[in-house]
């Protein structure tokens, strides 16, 4: 059974943030039909936040429109590298997402997928110095994403300071 | 593509990127200034669409890859749109960076397309 009003950061009325959307779900408060006092819910993405997932958003789009052409044109040229580029790519677009949905499965997936792109871009940043021929052809993160201003470096580091800062709290 | 207008494109890209961001930073939210901004933006764009549309026809084919450029040429469309679609409903200084972080990518991504379309092996 839900207790009643719990703590006083869940109050019914005022949501603290200054965001001027009105509560998308029973979530954003701890006062909705599923709430147990105590339950953990992430904040709503705002702020500085909201960029990030932009840039991502445009990350996202750059990789997956980078591997269809790849894909649909040259699959044979480069399996390795064109099969690593669709996989980028879908990852990508799983990490915005996972950074904007508030379940809190969707933040541990969002550091598993902001992971995976730290140590993709590393590994195979390091892999196109070290063994070009691997990787002959080019792939968001080739030569640590320098195709792409070295953004795919820089975000995973920016997300996981940003998931830090941001984790679930008890509402 | 046209060599001279791409590189007005990029020009004007680069400055409403660079308002747009700077606006954000002052903490304004997104207003009719960095909105027309990137509506300018768009409009380069749009006409960039039609010049791409037609110069094959006037005997200047791309040189690069077809596929490629038109996967960039439709995700620029969309960007702009996009990013002032945000601006009108988060009504926040963030979306006015992202107003700015879209013009820049737009400035990025038109200079690949000017690339593809001049140069073979790009």
């Amino acid at each position: 059974m839900p207790s009643t009003t719990d703590t006083p950061a869940s109050s019914p009325s005022g949501e603290p943030r200054p965001s001027g959307e009105p509560p998308a779900s029973g979530q954003t408060n701890a006062v909705g039909a599923s709430s147990r006092s105590g339950k953990i819910v992430r904040p709503r993405v705002a702020g500085v936040g909201r960029v990030l997932v932009v840039v991502y958003a445009i990350l996202a789009l750059g990789a997956f429109g980078r591997s269809l052409v790849q894909i649909t044109e040259q699959y044979n040229d480069a399996p390795v590298a064109y099969s690593l580029s669709a996989v980028s790519a879908v990852v990508y677009i799983v990490a915005t997402i996972a950074l904007v949905a508030r379940g809190l499965v969707w933040y541990r997936v969002a550091w598993v997928t902001i992971s995976f792109e730290m140590l993709g871009v590393l590994v195979v940043g390091t892999l196109s110095i070290v063994q070009p021929e691997l990787f002959a052809h080019a792939t968001v993160w080739s030569i640590y994403g320098i195709g792409y201003f070295f953004v795919p470096l820089v975000l995973p580091i920016l997300g996981m300071i940003w998931l830090a800062k941001n984790k679930p709290v008890k509402a | 593509m046209i060599d001279w207008f791409s590189y007005v494109q990029i020009a004007v890209a680069l400055l409403a990127g660079v308002f747009c961001l700077v606006s954000g930073f002052a903490r304004r939210a997104p207003n009719d200034y960095t909105l027309g901004a990137t509506a300018l933006v768009e409009l380069l764009l749009v006409v960039q669409f039609v010049v791409a549309l037609v110069s094959p026809a006037a005997g200047n084919p791309p040189k690069g890859d077809v596929l490629t450029f038109w996967v960039y040429m439709v995700s620029a469309l969309l960007l702009p749109a996009a990013a002032a679609f945000w601006a009108l409903i988060d009504r926040s200084r963030w979306s006015t960076v992202v107003l700015g972080v879209a013009c820049l990518a737009i400035a990025v991504m038109v200079f690949r397309m000017n690339e593809i379309w001049v140069s073979p092996n790009s």
